[in-house]
């Protein structure tokens, strides 16, 4: 998607502790990570990476409001406006019999809403390919990416001493 | 990730597995040739599938008069199906979304095949109301969509359709639920794989890279969809209860039915997770992820759903006898000693006598036993699905039109079909993606693995330990 090729280095590490271990060093020695990735969340990763809360939770709330909204104000019109029949002596507007209708749209419409959000966020959906950097790391392999476009050989140099220092299995670069 | 664990704690992952161990495992599965087994089944649950496409096929051919319901007795073995696949659908969604909130770890090596069931029993009860609707074709009238008859719309007051509304919703959420936390585990067979494979798990698994901030989402998503799910899945067979409850017939208007119609579909829920699991760890090898000890969690669950249901029954007696309404009265004698006593016989031993064998831990932990009372519960609640819509039916207020029902070959054929259609998507499902989630199992891997906790624990554990002091 994005025109720029990426030049990234990267290292390996065989446990989520090393890693844990390795971003804590990074943070320290002021290096920009470009990305970590793993193949399980790993606990104690996004406070060290400095992300905020995801805010999908406001996502569910506002589309759970909208199917609140559209189920209870849709029944009303049609009962009382649109289609008004007297269902066993009940008012036009039987309050409590909406609520079950209304409770299954909320849940359906902030699901949708929120799965849906996920992924244009994330970028991810049927068929997109993102470039990977190494096929075990969806299997037990930990890893700090740095982007390297730019960098002089003495930043590169220290990248490699800051892997080196903090026990990456391996080191590769990539363009992706 | 040296999580606090108490040093009682059962290990949920034996065999000292490192994380590349937990993907060979469990991917193994879905790659090579498959199991003579698994092919076998395939083909027995493919039959299944033709006799249930048959024998609808029959019925919407020469309508629904190829069924014996008649005019007292209108709901039957349509209805009974229905309430029976809905209640096993029950299990996935608590598993991943209430035991998610309880933070149970052991929820992890069952989540992922609990689900599924879940989506594959809530296809085999969506197909129940639609073709007793007798006329499949205008099965679209169910919506609420504005139309040239008026506009004419639905009755949003009628429990029918809370039904069409709940099923419709739980359905959705419980796939999105269970396709998302899928997607990172595609994206293991996806890089474990080459050629056409890999181009179709590429596909499937969205791109998905393992990044830190996705991951960060993924677990923000998967608990807000776990908050919202389990307020869902109480409403689902809640709902499904009120289609009786609201009604005036004896026996079915009682204000029980919500919390004994939930506890019930989550026992016959638990029952049919059970019976696939311990196939699955067997034909799969999979007995370090699924251990006694998740078989243990499971079985008291039983203990409890099942002790709750009984408790309902009895309270259903006390309270028609205390009611002093003579029809309700009778009702429950005609359940207990009227023309289908053996249905209540067999609902009562099945699923309040036989599951109190759960009190010994060793039975919890027996798997023969844990098999047989798996398939006993599922015959006991179909039973009592049974017992609450035929028994009832068949005696109302006028004795002139007291009836008896026999289900047609067309309706075994489309009950036996349903298992058919049932089994057989279980099977592809277990073929095409992993039957555990590979990602959960490897977080839970430092708090729960042998290696790390138990009584095997090697001697890593013991430096953590000091460290903690």
């Amino acid at each position: 998607m994005k025109s720029q090729n990426k030049e990234i280095l990267y290292g390996l590490y065989d446990d989520d502790e090393d890693l844990l271990k390795a971003v804590k060093a990074a943070n320290k020695d002021h290096l920009e990570m470009y990305d970590v990735f793993t193949p399980f969340p790993v606990h104690g990763l996004d406070p060290l990476m400095g992300f905020s809360e995801s805010r999908l939770h406001i996502a569910g709330f506002v589309f759970g409001a909208m199917g609140t909204l559209t189920a209870f104000l849709f029944m009303t019109w049609v009962f009382t406006r649109d289609w008004p029949i007297i269902f066993g002596g009940k008012p036009y507007w039987s309050v409590p019999a909406f609520i079950p209708i209304t409770f299954e749209l909320t849940v359906l419409f902030s699901g949708i809403g929120m799965v849906v959000s996920y992924y244009i966020v994330n970028g991810l959906g049927f068929g997109v390919e993102n470039p990977t950097l190494d096929d075990r790391i969806t299997d037990d392999k930990f890893c700090i990416a740095f982007q390297t476009n730019g960098y002089s050989d003495a930043e590169i140099e220290n990248l490699s001493s800051f892997f080196a220092k903090t026990g990456a299995s391996e080191v590769s670069s990539k363009v992706i | 990730m040296s999580a606090v664990v108490s040093p009682i704690r059962e290990p949920l992952i034996n065999g000292s597995k490192s994380y590349h161990d937990i993907t060979e495992d469990i991917c193994a599965p879905t790659e090579g040739t498959p199991n003579p087994a698994w092919v076998l089944c395939l083909a027995i649950s493919f039959l299944g599938v033709a006799l249930f496409g048959f024998c609808v096929f029959w019925t919407v051919y020469f309508g629904i008069g190829t069924w014996n319901l008649n005019r007292t007795i209108n709901w039957s073995w349509d209805i009974t199906n229905f309430v029976w696949w809905i209640g096993i659908g029950h299990a996935g969604t608590l598993i991943s979304a209430i035991l998610l909130l309880f933070r149970q770890k052991w929820r992890t090596g069952v989540n992922r095949a609990a689900e599924a069931m879940t989506i594959f029993a809530v296809i085999c009860a969506g197909q129940f109301p639609l073709i007793h609707m007798g006329r499949i074709w205008l099965a679209f009238f169910i919506f609420p969509y504005p139309n040239t008859r008026g506009p004419l719309w639905v009755n949003f007051n009628s429990p029918l359709l809370w039904d069409v509304f709940a099923i419709s919703t739980y359905f959705t959420i419980s796939l999105l639920f269970w396709y998302t936390g899928l997607v990172p585990d595609l994206a293991t067979l996806r890089d474990r794989s080459k050629g056409l494979r890999r181009k179709i798990y590429g596909f499937f698994s969205m791109g998905w890279t393992g990044s830190a901030k996705h991951w960060q989402r993924f677990e923000s998503l998967s608990l807000i969809l776990a908050g919202l799910a389990t307020p869902l899945v109480l409403s689902v067979h809640t709902i499904v209860s009120f289609d009786f409850a609201t009604s005036v017939i004896p026996g079915w208007h009682t204000t029980i039915f919500p919390p004994y119609f939930v506890a019930g579909a989550i026992f016959s829920g638990f029952a049919m997770v059970l019976t696939l699991m311990l196939i699955i760890r067997k034909v799969y090898k999979l007995q370090d992820y699924i251990t006694l000890a998740h078989i243990e969690s499971m079985n008291k669950v039983i203990l409890l759903t099942g002790s709750i249901v009984g408790t309902a029954y009895l309270t259903e007696l006390f309270i028609s006898w205390y009611s002093g309404y003579i029809y309700e009265q009778f009702a429950f004698f005609n359940r207990a000693l009227g023309p289908y006593w053996w249905s209540y016989f067999g609902m009562m031993s099945c699923n309040v006598l036989a599951p109190q064998i759960f009190w010994f831990k060793k039975w919890r932990r027996h798997i023969g036993m844990t098999f047989f009372m798996s398939i006993f519960i599922n015959i006991g609640m179909w039973f009592e699905r049974f017992v609450i819509i035929a028994t009832t039916l068949a005696r109302d207020y006028i004795p002139s039109s007291w009836s008896y029902y026999v289900p047609t070959w067309v309706e075994i054929g489309i009950f036996i079909g349903s298992m058919g259609l049932f089994f057989f998507l279980f099977l592809i499902f277990s073929r095409v993606a992993p039957v555990i989630a590979i990602a959960e199992v490897k977080s839970i891997l430092k708090s729960s693995g042998d290696q790390y906790v138990g009584k095997n624990t090697v001697a890593h554990h013991h430096h953590e330990e000091e460290g903690a002091h």
